[in-house]
């Protein structure tokens, strides 16, 4: 692995353009003020109650994701490119829904394989034929990038289900604006604070066409307990829209209604952050007591928007990713803007071997795996825990996937030991109306705190950081 | 709003006017038993203070002994009595969690941090000094909560019930001080006007921060018909059990008006008042403090499930 690329100083330590104020504040600014900011920092989160719950820790069941006050910063420039990558990215990832649920053209032509869509378990047969509201899938999604030189952006995964942490993104900025407002006054940031309002916006555009000219939305959440309920009732807060558990719902002829002080109401959208699995007791799980009985009755009638749709999962898994500039190519007849990581399908038995061969290498991520679980991270493992990846690639190839390691950049952070470069990714929020696609500058940039560590995993002990997007 | 949400808030406010009262009946028990032997006699007064909470049977279950020690870490710390300080808050703070969306910023905050804090508090006091900065604390929160939705809460229907929540609470705390204090409100034969009535009624008035509304109001020396006038019948009195129906009523109506429906709630609350407006403290005593104020509790009980009946389940 080469010297990473720093953000801030590139790679022949000349402070980069969009850096050039932050980086003249920070050799003026005395070590103690951002200290003294970083606690202040950590006791507003506290205090605002912006936590996350750690499954299997039971002492600490809420935690605080730690924060960092320096932000991580990209130029117009740097932003547009990426704005016009993730756009084309989602609109494709929204054709091949659309495709696989229906004709599956891209299957016939030959471009995926069909067992990565039928043997998966995240497909949804009951989705097979079914039109949902306007044909937009994935309403919101998350897109994890990773940045490896000036030019070169990857996707690193692409999160079509219940994509999470957008109110971090706008917590940590509320937060960077109360305690460093002369920062904000050398730079012109982007603002981020629309969020809430262009995802209203793109939630009521796809309301059934049954609904009524202002449309019901609520957000269903699997409740406190749930690892992301701070951002649930967060973002339900900031919408103006109910915070909803299953038990608040129930369906009746086929249209869904909350149970309110005023009697029943009717919902047209839900944007769940439930998953498939516990959406409708009846249609999948049935020990699942988060859900609403007879939800996907009202859903396959068209009477309510789910958002994200049902069975998005079959875009977002690890192995359709190494597709994802095909299906790019394929429904857009364009080349994809931003690049995939380069990927070896252990399916594959030239592929396999080649793994297998350089597994000290390689990053080894399970197919189904998510939040830094499950992986094997080659150059950082030892002998024992390389051999254990050896035989579980060899008895289930299909099930992993293999990356270099990449050199991610880094950025200035706050650590014990003063300011030094840290390993960051980024995920931007895209928005997918009937109308348009929305994405608002910046997202949430998270950071390795562990010195040469590349796992960003807030359930790992990463940390995130402010993101600011430039007007130059 | 969801049903739930409203459940949710009226049980918050139900909560934290709950860890008040316990407080208050800490402090005053424990004002109570500092005075000297010759005062007080053989009573049991933190017997007494467990009865007033409405947990006698569930302490004797776990504990042989009433007194000081065993009686103060029930009601205040104890976490496998459901109605210790320690658990109104935890409880309080749980609902709160789960009805962030429809908490204003500051109700959050002072419930928020009334629950981090209580976890500084360790186990149980070392010192009575350090549970009196305790009971004090208890209050302070109460008060800090109660404040906060008062003074930053729309006037909708989130408040509305946030309110019923804590007069029906307020009620159901004031009723009991006085049922199981109305032996010392009789008009006795003997003793009367004697240092330990004097200092039972004012840990009566104590419990309910009454004793200088006493003294404005009255302006005699403690008499028991007069402290139960004050608790049962004065409008003026906040605590007073009109005076949470007063304001039971009127809450329950701007729900009414707004969702264009009068139900039982609001049927129960105005004949409880009725009934409340029209009697005389001598009649009250004349056919018996005790059954009065036992139909009183059952009858706000009925308002509570009239509530949760048409509203929050």
């Amino acid at each position: 692995m080469g010297l990473a690329f720093d953000e801030m100083k590139g790679t022949d330590g000349v402070v980069r353009a969009p850096y050039s104020e932050l980086a003249g504040w920070l050799g003026d600014v005395k070590p103690d003020v951002l200290d003294y900011r970083r606690r202040e920092a950590e006791l507003l989160f506290r205090r605002i109650g912006i936590t996350f719950a750690v499954y299997g820790e039971a002492d600490s069941t809420e935690r605080l994701i730690p924060f960092d006050v320096i932000p991580r910063i990209l130029g117009a420039k740097e932003w547009d490119l990426l704005r016009r990558g993730l756009e084309q990215r989602v609109r494709a990832i929204n054709e091949y829904l659309r495709d696989v649920y229906g004709r599956r053209e891209v299957l016939r032509a030959g471009i995926v394989p069909d067992d990565l869509v039928f043997q998966n378990p995240v497909f949804r047969p009951e989705m097979n034929g079914q039109k949902v509201p306007h044909n937009i899938y994935v309403h919101i999604a998350g897109i994890d990038i990773v940045r490896v030189d000036p030019e070169t952006f990857y996707v690193l995964e692409d999160n079509a289900r219940t994509p999470s942490g957008v109110s971090y993104m706008l917590e940590n900025r509320e937060i960077m604006m109360r305690l460093f407002p002369e920062l904000f006054a050398r730079h012109r940031v982007a603002p981020v604070e629309n969020y809430p309002d262009e995802l209203l916006a793109t939630l009521k555009s796809v309301a059934p066409d049954s609904a009524s000219g202002d449309p019901t939305v609520v957000l269903l959440t699997p409740g406190v307990y749930n690892s992301a309920y701070y951002e649930h009732s967060f973002l339900a807060d900031k919408l103006g829209v109910e915070l909803v558990e299953g038990r608040d719902l129930f369906v009746k002829s086929g249209f869904v209604y909350m149970r309110t002080t005023q009697g029943p109401k009717r919902v047209d959208v839900i944007y769940r952050r439930v998953d498939d699995d516990f959406l409708d007791p009846l249609s999948f799980r049935a020990d699942s007591a988060l859900g609403v009985a007879g939800l996907m009755s009202a859903y396959q009638a068209g009477n309510v928007t789910l958002a994200n749709a049902v069975g998005t999962g079959i875009a977002d898994d690890k192995a359709i990713y190494s597709y994802m500039p095909d299906i790019v190519k394929f429904y857009l007849g364009e080349e994809p803007i931003l690049k995939n990581v380069p990927t070896w399908r252990c399916r594959e038995p030239d592929h396999l071997t080649y793994v297998l061969e350089h597994l000290e290498e390689l990053v080894v991520k399970e197919v189904h795996g998510s939040g830094g679980y499950g992986m094997l991270i080659g150059p950082a493992a030892d002998k024992a825990q390389v051999a254990s990846f050896r035989s579980k690639l060899k008895l289930n190839p299909k099930g992993f996937i293999a990356q270099p390691t990449l050199a991610l950049s880094t950025c200035p952070t706050c650590v014990d030991a003063g300011i030094a470069p840290r390993h960051v990714d980024l995920r931007p929020f895209v928005l997918t109306g009937r109308d348009k696609i929305r994405i608002v500058p910046g997202g949430l940039t998270r950071v390795a705190l562990k010195a040469g560590s590349l796992v960003v995993n807030s359930s790992q002990g990463g940390g995130t950081k402010d993101t600011w997007v430039l007007d130059r | 709003m969801l049903s739930r949400t409203a459940d949710n808030l009226y049980w918050l406010a139900r909560y934290v006017e709950r860890a008040e009262y316990l407080a208050r009946i800490l402090e005053a028990t424990q004002r109570l038993t500092s005075m000297p032997l010759a005062y007080v006699g053989e009573t049991n007064e933190w017997e007494s203070a467990l009865s007033t909470a409405g947990c006698s049977n569930a302490f004797f279950a776990a504990h042989e002994e009433a007194n000081e020690a065993t009686v103060t870490d029930f009601l205040a710390f104890s976490t496998s009595n459901p109605s210790s300080i320690r658990n109104c808050f935890e409880v309080a703070r749980s609902n709160a969690r789960a009805v962030r969306t429809a908490l204003t910023m500051e109700m959050w905050d002072a419930i928020n941090t009334t629950w981090l804090e209580l976890k500084r508090f360790g186990n149980r006091p070392s010192s009575r000094e350090e549970l009196a900065r305790f009971l004090t604390w208890v209050q302070e929160c109460s008060l800090r909560f109660d404040g906060s939705a008062y003074r930053t809460m729309l006037r909708s229907d989130a408040y509305w019930f946030s309110r019923i929540g804590v007069y029906t609470e307020r009620a159901d705390n004031t009723a009991r001080i006085l049922d199981v204090k109305y032996h010392l409100l009789l008009p006795a034969d003997e003793h009367v006007g004697g240092p330990l009535d004097y200092y039972q009624w004012s840990g009566i008035l104590r419990s309910v921060s009454a004793l200088t509304a006493y003294h404005w109001v009255y302006r005699e020396s403690l008499k028991p018909w007069l402290i139960a006038d004050l608790l049962i019948l004065n409008d003026q009195m906040p605590r007073s059990l009109s005076s949470c129906y007063e304001n039971l009523v009127q809450n329950l109506d701007r729900i009414a008006g707004v969702y264009g429906r009068q139900g039982p709630a609001q049927r129960q609350a105005r004949s409880v008042r009725t009934r409340l407006q029209n009697s005389k403290m001598d009649e009250i005593f004349q056919s018996g403090l005790h059954e009065f104020i036992t139909s009183f509790i059952t009858d706000n009980n009925k308002l509570g499930s009239a509530i949760t009946q048409q509203y929050l389940a």
